[in-house]
């Protein structure tokens, strides 16, 4: 895809994949075409290992073959270099650093309770997980409320760095609540103000050919709980 | 310049990430108070500064506070701006000084930080030589520079280098015949260690050795009571 000013840029990821979704909304907001270069699944591409060769995980900036890794950073990166489009990291350095502390606590202590969730061997660990994940949605519950000054998005009027930090988790968190039997993590009692704010943000022009289906999510889960099982069992 | 700035910094004298933070700030010239706190009967100011993670280091600017070392340490970049920068100019630069620094923590720091406790446990050969191979890929980022910054020291020196002092103090009180960061196997890094030695700023930020020595031996005396 020619982007003449924007130079040669490329995204290695799949489609199911929430960090792959970040730099992709990021794309959308800033009205940059890309190259999508999906990865199959069980496998990783030659690319892939020589663009990302300590982590080998995607997703995988490729901007004028200059590698981009880490899903945060690179929408940090998009942010920088397309300067001219609509700003995701707010302006203000206090507000920059608490935004960026909330995409770090996305990944760092509530990310890892879906991947408990579903890969729970007991129903204490699920327990265990999802009680952790209802916390944290307190805790996001709370920054949305603090963070939004009045407005649908923790970016306020529009998407920014925690909107997409989190953002990019809904369908696996809607998918987890069907698979989990119906359990609230999105609670209209709980969490209202991250339930009118997940609408808001699924609907967003520059989210919603990104974020999947939950049921398409729900089918991949299938398949990759099956393979963590089979890597589990033959280790 | 001229403006009454008030920097607060929620601190122990042990933690590598508080480390950080007073390196950064004396980088750039900042001062600032430092608070020790007990983390065994957290502060009020703590608790309210940081009520999602309630850990240190917390960097209080101005009434504001700002949390997680990494975060705090590009808020400092940013705000303190003229002197000193972290972080270079370029974005793809940028973007490979905060994948590295990422790196030092989540893979790095953490190895490593296995590895020391679990010497002479079962698994201990294993961690170590996870830590070891962590250590390698950063003895590679060293290739050709004389800090992880390039000509200068930057934001993955001050993010890996307090850790690094750290650790040797660690092995020169444990006793252990082998560094963690051994420069037979990591020359590099060996010297990386000394170039920072002789920075203004990190001679004046030595670890406590004596309590460094007194925490290495309660834990003793604890496994020894077990």
């Amino acid at each position: 895809m020619a982007n003449n000013n924007n130079g040669d840029v490329k995204l290695i990821g799949a489609w199911p994949s929430p960090f792959v979704m970040r730099p992709r909304i990021a794309f959308n907001i800033k009205s940059v075409e890309y190259e999508f270069l999906e990865e199959q699944f069980g496998s990783k591409s030659d690319l892939l290992l020589k663009s990302n060769p300590v982590h080998k995980k995607i997703p995988v900036l490729l901007h004028n073959d200059k590698p981009i890794c880490e899903s945060n950073i690179i929408v940090e990166y998009i942010d920088e270099v397309w300067s001219a489009g609509p700003s995701i990291l707010p302006s203000d350095a206090h507000d920059r650093a608490v935004a960026r502390f909330w995409a770090a606590y996305v990944d760092e202590k509530w990310f890892p309770n879906v991947r408990g969730a579903l890969n729970a061997s007991s129903e204490e660990a699920k327990n265990a997980a999802v009680g952790q994940l209802k916390e944290g949605m307190a805790l996001l519950e709370g920054a949305y409320e603090e963070i939004n000054k009045g407005k649908d998005f923790f970016g306020g009027e529009k998407i920014g760095f925690i909107d997409i930090s989190f953002g990019s988790m809904l369908a696996w968190l809607r998918a987890l609540q069907v698979m989990l039997g119906g359990v609230k993590l999105l609670d209209e009692e709980k969490t209202p103000g991250l339930c009118k704010w997940a609408a808001k943000f699924s609907a967003d022009p520059a989210v919603k050919d990104v974020l999947p289906e939950t049921d398409k999510i729900i089918e991949f889960a299938k398949l990759l709980v099956a393979k963590n099982k089979s890597a589990a069992a033959s280790s | 310049m001229g403006e009454v700035e008030e920097v607060k910094l929620l601190m122990t004298g042990l933690s590598p990430f508080a480390g950080r933070i007073i390196w950064a700030l004396k980088l750039k010239g900042v001062e600032f108070e430092s608070v020790e706190e007990d983390l065994t009967n957290k502060s009020d100011l703590l608790l309210q500064s940081n009520p999602v993670r309630q850990k240190i280091p917390v960097l209080i600017h101005n009434g504001k506070p700002v949390s997680e070392s990494l975060v705090i340490m590009e808020y400092i970049d940013e705000v303190w701006n003229q002197t000193c920068p972290l972080l270079p100019a370029d974005p793809h630069q940028r973007a490979l000084t905060r994948f590295w620094a990422k790196f030092v923590d989540e893979k790095a720091f953490a190895s490593m930080w296995s590895a020391l406790q679990m010497r002479g446990k079962e698994g201990g050969e294993a961690a170590l030589e996870e830590a070891h191979e962590n250590l390698r890929i950063l003895e590679k980022e060293l290739e050709g520079k004389q800090f992880f910054g390039g000509e200068s020291i930057g934001l993955v020196d001050v993010t890996f280098g307090s850790f690094a002092k750290l650790l040797d103090v660690l092995d020169e009180v444990m006793g252990s015949d082998k560094k963690m960061i051994d420069e037979d196997k990591f020359p590099l890094m060996g010297k990386w260690k000394e170039q920072l030695s002789e920075l203004a700023v990190v001679k004046s930020c030595l670890p406590p050795v004596d309590k460094l020595a007194a925490a290495v031996q309660a834990r003793r005396n604890e496994s020894a009571a077990a």
